[in-house]
């Protein structure tokens, strides 16, 4: 509904909001960059067409492996940073607690017009929550798997079990992410820009643009 | 930043937000670390369930043209590895396996000359040292031994040197070790001729040893005075690689 009447807002000069900072969308794209890598070279080494076609195991491996060592850095460098990572602080306690909407909104499918989120939706609290836990295991199994001499045998074999199998839950969820966000033009340009609307942020964020707008004063 | 500075996201919001917008239950962390012991269990006790998932997906596979079984973990099957850039090719007609170094005499064999030779077949598990298992295979080819034999194996001589075609891959055997009745030069797999993503038109198939032993494209048997490490045994991999007693992997015997 949002879609249809955003274009013609005879209210276009409403001022925007700061959605994400500057420090939250270079983290943002840092890593999405980062992921691509890992995705490019995790299914050079794991399609049988792509690895004959790409060769050169021990290189995408190497490339792999490190480009997923490096992955926790921007993250945990953003978190420390005094003043640039002060918005991804509050974004990441948002992320993590659940009100009583959000469990409705769930329940609902998202259905309930009765509900009133504030800025992320439960299905990005998922996501968030899931990707975070699932760059931890990908370290942790990935890390038995380039440097298996330490590890029992059996716990080798669950360890690369267990990384197969997120990496296909990963592809599931970025996929969708990536598809969401394509179809919300503005929520994807609020992370190139930083801004969005204040008629975006009334239907999908209601309790958040309170607080904004109480917050401002 | 000029952006950030005029908005509200400064100091104050801040010390305010923890008791505002995000008050409610930590299900983030809950989800973070259910998912982190979930990680953990898997590997525990992913073995097990790895094994049953192959159990159930082998046959499925087996009869599936899409291959698209082959992308589900655990699914068994080969991956196919290459150390260069792509599929190295040659054409069966003109393929030629260079015999050189301390023998008697050099030999240049065709496809052909290998087929006229006495055949031996083997069915036989194919084993990763990554892990991975493709069970009885079947292989057809040249017993090494004889193909030694025919070359003549010169007093001084204790190890073989192989080289691919792809440029860059070697492996090396011990003498004895080349002798066995499970060491062939490969010419059909799985029931037909060796394909080139496996190796073909010939390659070796050492059954007692991890995969990486078992050298695809070969191009050459040099017989030397002393073992030559080959190309992953450069990387780290163990030179003598049985199943079971090498790497650190104690994998059944094939």
């Amino acid at each position: 509904m949002a879609v249809a009447t955003r274009r013609s807002d005879p209210q276009g000069s409403e001022p925007t909001l700061v959605r994400f900072d500057r420090g939250e969308r270079v983290l943002h794209w840092v890593n999405a960059t980062l992921f691509a890598v890992m995705l490019g070279t995790a299914l050079c080494l794991y399609v049988p067409a792509l690895s004959a076609q790409v060769g050169r195991r021990e290189v995408v491996k190497t490339i792999h492996v490190y480009t997923g060592l490096a992955l926790p850095f921007p993250l945990l460098l953003t978190a420390l940073a005094p003043r640039w990572g002060r918005a991804f602080r509050s974004d990441a306690r948002r992320l993590n607690r659940w009100s009583g909407d959000d469990r409705q909104w769930l329940r609902s499918f998202g259905r309930d017009p009765g509900v009133r989120l504030g800025k992320f939706n439960p299905g990005q609290k998922l996501n968030a929550s899931f990707t975070l836990g699932a760059i931890v295991v990908m370290i942790g199994t990935g890390f038995m798997m380039r440097w298996p001499q330490r590890w029992p045998l059996a716990w080798r074999t669950g360890a690369t079990f267990v990384h197969d199998w997120i990496f296909l839950a990963l592809v599931v969820t970025i996929t969708g992410h990536i598809m969401l966000a394509t179809r919300d033009r503005d929520a994807l340009g609020s992370m190139v820009s930083g801004r969005i609307s204040r008629r975006w942020a009334r239907f999908h964020a209601p309790r958040w643009l309170e607080r904004e707008e109480h917050t401002k004063g | 930043m000029a952006p950030l500075t005029t908005h509200h996201h400064d100091g104050t919001a801040e010390e305010q937000d923890p008791a505002a917008e995000p008050a409610g239950t930590p299900v983030g962390r809950r989800v973070v670390l259910g998912v982190v012991g979930l990680g953990v269990v898997g590997v525990v006790v992913g073995k097990r369930v790895q094994s049953w998932v192959s159990n159930v997906l082998t046959p499925i596979q087996a009869a599936d043209p899409t291959g698209l079984t082959q992308l589900v973990p655990a699914a068994g099957g080969f991956r196919i590895y290459t150390v260069t850039d792509s599929l190295p090719s040659q054409n069966a007609a003109t393929y030629r396996l260079a015999v050189t170094g301390l023998v008697d005499r050099p030999l240049s064999l065709s496809l052909a000359d290998l087929q006229a030779m006495p055949a031996t077949s083997l069915v036989k598990d194919f084993q990763c040292v990554t892990g991975w298992r493709v069970p009885a295979v079947h292989w057809t080819g040249v017993l090494l031994a004889q193909v030694l034999d025919r070359a003549g194996v010169r007093p001084g001589a204790a190890a073989l040197r192989f080289w691919s075609f792809d440029g860059a891959y070697t492996e090396s055997l011990t003498l004895e070790q080349a002798r066995r009745p499970d060491v062939l030069v490969a010419y059909d797999m799985l029931g037909a001729p060796v394909t080139r993503a496996h190796g073909g038109p010939v390659r070796l198939y050492v059954s007692p040893m991890y995969g990486y032993k078992s050298a695809k494209w070969l191009a050459g048997i040099e017989v030397t005075a002393k073992v030559e490490p080959g190309y992953w045994e450069n990387e780290g991999y163990d030179v003598d690689a049985w199943i079971g007693k090498s790497n650190g992997r104690s994998d059944p015997a094939v």
